[in-house]
């Protein structure tokens, strides 16, 4: 799936919410489900700065498609990390780092997180979006 | 003593009948800082209409008046904290410049090589960060006293401590995440006998207790209008006169000289010597009309009232064997840190604020304190004397939907 329409279906999940309760309720389920990162990966280096929370994500490159898999030790931010996996995980460097990050936006996410959570957010769209440039200096160098 | 009554309080705070995610606030963020009554709000309004003026500055009429109102208020703070004279308060941009400008002036010239600095294991960032920073400077030490499981200092750990090289206690008076007081009378009285200097972090106390800085014989006690139902951005320092005189100037500017030429300047009298450039004039002059809020109310029977609903709300929570309360010393301010079981205070947080309800969660600022707990951080709810029992009650209703949510 395009991230484009990845994010499309994500806004339409997120449409059908009639009161917060629901979006945070599908959030948390979300969280409970997310896949879990490798046990080894959960170390300081892959701590993302800016988050009340801890959050772990960890990138592994196959030469062509950058894997995401994170953790949280708190429910609503894994929740949260689960949709930017959807969105971002298994694309090209170039495809993410092209990528729009409105549908944070329309989702309500913004509007409805805290400013030091919506920070914690921006810094996992930031953290995903320079391991894309990163992977992508290195396909240059290397070619 | 008089009984208070939040509900004809609760009416002197615009702010307090906000709708926050289409539920009435619950703010029981005070330790964080303090709503302001509409007498504050007035004070700054009818300054900046009426009488906005550098002070100090002009001879001019509207000068003469701010300088006044901005004077008056040195000696407001200075009865309301029973200092011996109003140049013993210098004004300041809050607690943290208080103790930053004692770490700077006073430490530098008075902390040398192999000296020790005593703080505690429950104090604020503000009071931990500047004496690490003096300490590496000048090749000092930093000791931390212990806290014992509840919250209290150990006091016979104190006493151990307690060395010929320890040229400064640093040390809070209400702890702004437990809410533990600290007894403060005994621990100065035991330095002062080792001839250690005492700052007191006073941040979090003069909204709850009554301070007495002649009857406590501190040296230093630092703190923050904000914190006290008046505006950011402005707060003091008291100092005793002699320690204050013998110490150097801190930030160099206009106000703070007597005379400048390029060869040399001469400082300036007390308390001006402390106050390069241009003061908050107008938050001065909010604090003054928060004080004198405060005083009208009575600091007793504010204390009375919160001790109250305190524990109120520590019995609401402790019927939810889930919920455990971090931080239960005998004598505490109406601060209470918890943690729900099997739930990250970042989401009960914000699960709670979909609720209107506002709380802190996090570690307060007070990271070494939340490692010792061995927590990620707690759920602070901090009381003020316009919070009432219906107010605790949607707090534990809050923590209903919180559990019903992610158990």
């Amino acid at each position: 799936m395009k991230i484009q329409d990845a994010s499309n279906s994500i806004i339409n999940e997120f449409d059908n919410f009639e009161d917060w309760m629901d979006k945070y309720n599908y959030l948390i389920e979300l969280g409970k489900s997310l896949p879990m990162i490798e046990e080894k990966y959960k170390v300081e280096s892959n701590l993302i700065p800016g988050c009340q929370s801890r959050v772990w994500l960890h990138a592994d490159f196959n030469g062509e498609l950058i894997h995401f898999t994170a953790d949280s030790d708190a429910v609503i931010t894994k929740g949260i990390a689960n949709l930017l996996i959807r969105v971002y995980s298994d694309h090209t460097p170039q495809e993410i780092l092209d990528a729009s990050t409105e549908f944070i936006k329309e989702i309500g996410l913004t509007e409805h997180l805290s400013p030091t959570r919506s920070n914690g957010l921006m810094s996992m769209i930031k953290q995903i979006k320079m391991y894309a440039l990163a992977y992508k200096t290195k396909l240059a160098i290397d070619k | 003593m008089q009984l208070l009554d939040p509900m004809v309080i609760r009416k002197d705070f615009p702010i307090l009948s906000t709708m926050v995610n289409n539920h009435p606030l619950v703010y029981l963020d005070n330790a964080a800082t303090t709503q302001k009554p509409q007498v504050v709000l007035d004070a700054l309004i009818d300054y900046y209409t009426h009488y906005n003026a550098n002070v100090h500055r002009g001879v001019h009429n509207l000068s003469q008046q701010a300088t006044i109102a901005f004077e008056d208020v040195r000696e407001k703070i200075r009865q309301f904290i029973n200092a011996r004279y109003s140049h013993e308060i210098i004004y300041t941009r809050g607690t943290t410049e208080s103790i930053n400008l004692v770490a700077s002036t006073w430490g530098r010239k008075n902390i040398q090589a192999g000296d020790e600095i005593l703080i505690s294991e429950i104090e604020h960032h503000s009071n931990i960060v500047p004496w690490q920073m003096l300490c590496e400077e000048k090749q000092a030490h930093l000791k931390v006293i212990p806290i014992h499981e509840n919250g209290t200092l150990n006091i016979e750990a104190f006493y151990q401590m307690l060395n010929s090289k320890v040229k400064l206690l640093a040390i809070t008076h209400v702890s702004n995440t437990l809410g533990t007081i600290t007894p403060l009378k005994e621990l100065i009285e035991a330095a002062h006998a080792n001839n250690t200097v005492v700052l007191v972090d006073g941040a979090q106390a003069l909204s709850h207790i009554k301070v007495d800085v002649q009857d406590l014989d501190c040296d230093f006690y630092a703190f923050s209008a904000h914190k006290v139902y008046g505006p950011m951005g402005i707060g003091g320092l008291y100092g005793k006169e002699k320690i204050l005189e013998a110490m150097p100037p801190y930030q160099g500017g206009g106000e703070m000289i007597q005379s400048v030429s390029f060869e040399k300047t001469t400082y300036n009298e007390l308390p001006f010597k402390f106050e390069a450039g241009t003061p908050n004039a107008g938050g001065a002059i909010g604090f003054g009309a928060a004080l004198d809020y405060v005083k009208k109310l009575g600091i007793e029977n504010i204390a009375a009232y919160e001790h109250q609903l305190c524990t109120y709300a520590t019995e609401r929570l402790m019927e939810n064997s889930n919920i455990r309360i971090v931080g239960t010393a005998p004598d505490k301010a109406s601060v209470i840190s918890f943690l729900i079981d099997r739930i990250h205070p970042f989401d009960a947080g914000t699960i709670l604020d979909q609720m209107g309800i506002a709380v802190r969660t996090g570690n307060h600022c007070t990271q070494p304190l939340m490692e010792k707990y061995g927590v990620p951080g707690t759920i602070r709810a901090s009381l003020a004397f316009y919070n009432t029992e219906a107010e605790i009650d949607a707090l534990i209703n809050g923590i209903a939907k919180v559990e019903q949510l992610f158990l």
